[in-house]
């Protein structure tokens, strides 16, 4: 227990039905190749890591510091490229990862300061507009320099040899389960989130994320108090801009693909957004329920449409309403709601609940 | 001392402010510069026209979203919606009176643009009303949540636009008299670019003397300049916002009309395109203000079109190269309001 509160930075989840649905995500996706075999199903539970790491340093700039950015897909896609152009470029193998994620990360840091120190001097609508136009402006030269990232098609290349899905070092099965490559990096996956994940709560609840929570309160105030308020600002866009590097060269390995539409588009800053609003702002763990919740919504929620789709078919306007393809439709409405009535998202509110019902 | 003289000396001891010319020279500046640049009069004619009717359509959807912000501090990342709706009712207007832009009279093609425009204004400035209602009233104030409600307000408006007209593209010709372009010395100019021209010019003026020469636009720039003292002054300016909102809106919805037939094509994520394009707009202008959206709209236009004619590489980023550019000379915008 008391090994738990340190793991968790003494930031434990504060509610008995988070507990459950924390334990039980972890164990799912601790799991997952055992417990959901099929390929489509370990894909879900790979897509549900990333965005966990995605969306949990998109918390730490949103959630935690109060800033908008709309650039957080730049740097998740500069990771992304990193490593699919090191890998295309330099032949596939642990050498090209690294030199890949190392360089985008660089480059992320250079750009997040320079963005930064450009704009968050001023006011937060400021800077949200600045990053949008900032944002598009990369989605355009990525998808114009097709000689180095391929374009619109993007860019497919291989895997280090023991990530690659034809790497079979053992001749049976294991507890029902061939080994691969594939198994490999789904593992590799989750060792590398759920540190990266740990260490982001160590952040947010170190004094520095302290700061960064009193800004989000007031800014005025903090900066009486005497601290400097575009420093703190700063390096919080930087250290979510590296993290979500890490998220994008982690996605690139799991697909072995990486393109303008999978890393670069807007659909999934507003994926994210989604996702941070709906899970709950300012709690980490909004990020794992949040995720976890949409993905699942994203590959399954398009089937029970479907049969309600089938159920409603005939009535014009309502079974254009609920068709499979009008999912983000509901999304949408869930996501304003969410804003409005509980702010703090799922968490936040399981925490309230768990809080009242304290004698 | 003579009390006689004292009127003359308030007088001088508030003196007029001084209007800035320099942005205004600048875009004169960079229509001359591009001449020699681009050598041909008659190009520099096509292109200057062009950029022309390209920045005054996007004067008029960014217009009404500078002066929401200015009064009410309010950035709406929702309005591409409007002119999404704009755009998409067009579509449905004009194609139910194919017959009348299908024909070769001129009043007649006129006729259907005209009524697609009133329309799609009609349509957006209803959305507008409830937009506020049901989105943005609860959030006064409160930046953060703006941002994430309009923005959620967006998501949520693409998706019932493809309930209601389809995920796909639509196309929206324009009327056969208004095809095609005519000759005007050596240079071409296309008719449609024309009309834009004079469409946006007129709404232009229209808001000038709406802003400065009635009561209405009187309280509206008092309002942008200090809102509390219009509110001390007895004036509800809540009611106000609702009716700059709504006319913002359905600018929106007309300038939805007049991008899509630009484009000759709809698609239901053409709110979330343009709505970058007029963002950069008002930053350069200076959030809040009117004519600084017009200068950088027009700035914005020209710039396309000549680097898409120079450099077209390039002019796929002339926009954000623009926006760097000014914000490194004024870093409020061209024409900064007061007190922000």
């Amino acid at each position: 227990m008391l090994l738990m509160n340190r793991l968790l930075s003494h930031d434990l989840p504060r509610s008995r039905w988070l507990a459950l649905a924390l334990v039980i995500v972890v164990v799912g996706l601790a799991f997952a190749p055992f417990l959901f075999p099929g390929s489509k199903a370990l894909g879900v539970a790979a897509k549900m890591l990333v965005f966990i790491l995605l969306v949990a340093s998109y918390d730490l700039l949103l959630g935690y510091t109060g800033i908008v950015s709309f650039a957080h897909t730049m740097f998740f896609g500069i990771g992304a490229y990193g490593v699919a152009i090191a890998s295309t470029r330099m032949g596939e193998g642990f050498g090209a990862v690294f030199v890949g994620v190392a360089v985008a990360l660089l480059l992320s840091l250079l750009l997040s300061l320079v963005i930064g120190l450009f704009s968050l001097r001023v006011k937060a609508i400021f800077y949200a507009m600045i990053t949008l136009a900032v944002a598009a402006a990369f989605q355009t030269l990525a998808s114009q320099l097709s000689d180095i990232t391929g374009g619109e098609d993007g860019l497919s290349f291989k895997n280090p040899q023991v990530f690659s899905p034809s790497f079979e070092p053992f001749e049976g099965e294991f507890f029902g389960l061939m080994l691969d490559g594939k198994v490999f990096s789904y593992y590799l996956l989750f060792v590398v989130v759920t540190l990266l994940f740990l260490l982001l709560l160590r952040i947010v609840n170190s004094p520095f994320g302290r700061v960064l929570q009193a800004i989000r309160e007031n800014d005025f105030r903090a900066e009486a108090i005497g601290y400097r308020t575009v420093t703190y600002r700063t390096w919080s866009n930087v250290l979510s801009a590296l993290f979500a590097t890490v998220a994008g060269a982690l996605l690139a390995l799991w697909l072995r693909y990486t393109g303008p539409d999978t890393t670069l588009s807007f659909e999934i800053m507003l994926d994210i957004l989604l996702i941070v609003v709906i899970g709950g702002m300012g709690t980490m763990y909004g990020a794992i329920v949040g995720s976890v919740l949409f993905v699942l919504a994203q590959n399954y929620l398009q089937d029970l449409l479907k049969v309600a789709g089938g159920a409603l078919e005939g009535v014009p306007v309502l079974s254009q309403l609920v068709s499979p393809d009008r999912w983000l439709l509901w999304l949408g409405v869930l996501f304003v709601l969410s804003v409005y009535h509980f702010p703090t998202g799922v968490v936040g509110r399981l925490r309230l609940t768990a809080l009242r019902k304290r004698p | 001392m003579n009390t006689a003289a004292l009127p003359m000396t308030a007088a001088a001891a508030v003196p007029k402010a001084e209007f800035d010319w320099r942005p205004i020279a600048l875009l004169g500046g960079v229509l001359l510069a591009a001449w020699p640049l681009i050598g041909s009069s008659s190009t520099w004619v096509t292109l200057s026209v062009a950029g022309l009717a390209m920045g005054l359509i996007i004067f008029i959807i960014a217009s009404g979203l500078t002066l929401i912000f200015g009064l009410m501090d309010v950035l709406n990342f929702g309005h591409g919606v409007f002119i999404a709706l704009g755009a998409f009712v067009a579509t449905s207007v004009m194609g139910g009176m194919a017959d009348w832009t299908a024909s070769d009279s001129l009043l007649r093609n006129m006729g259907a643009v005209f009524a697609a425009m009133l329309v799609a204004m009609a349509a957006a400035g209803a959305l507008g009303l409830a937009f506020e209602r049901v989105i943005v009233r609860p959030v006064y104030g409160l930046h953060l949540k703006q941002i994430l409600i309009t923005m959620g307000g967006m998501i949520v408006g693409e998706e019932l636009i493809k309930v209601i007209w389809g995920p796909l593209q639509i196309p929206l010709p324009l009327p056969t008299a208004l095809r095609g372009s005519f000759l005007l010395g050596d240079a071409s100019i296309e008719k449609y670019r024309l009309l834009a021209v004079a469409i946006g010019l007129l709404v232009f003026v229209l808001l000038l003397f709406a802003l400065n020469r009635t009561k209405v636009g009187l309280l509206i720039r008092a309002g942008v300049q200090d809102r509390e003292m219009v509110e001390s002054l007895g004036y509800r300016i809540r009611q106000l916002f609702v009716g700059v909102f709504v006319a913002g809106s359905a600018l929106a919805g007309l300038g939805g009309v007049m991008w899509g037939l630009y484009q000759q094509s709809v698609v239901p994520q053409i709110g979330a395109q343009v709505n970058i394009l007029i963002f950069i707009v008002i930053i350069i202008g200076g959030l809040g203000s009117t004519l600084g959206c017009f200068v950088g709209a027009l700035l914005v236009g020209l710039m396309a079109n000549y680097t898409g004619y120079l450099a077209p590489k390039v002019a796929l980023f002339s926009n954000i190269g623009l926006m760097v550019a000014i914000l490194l000379w004024r870093p409020q915008g061209l024409y900064p309001v007061t007190n922000r």
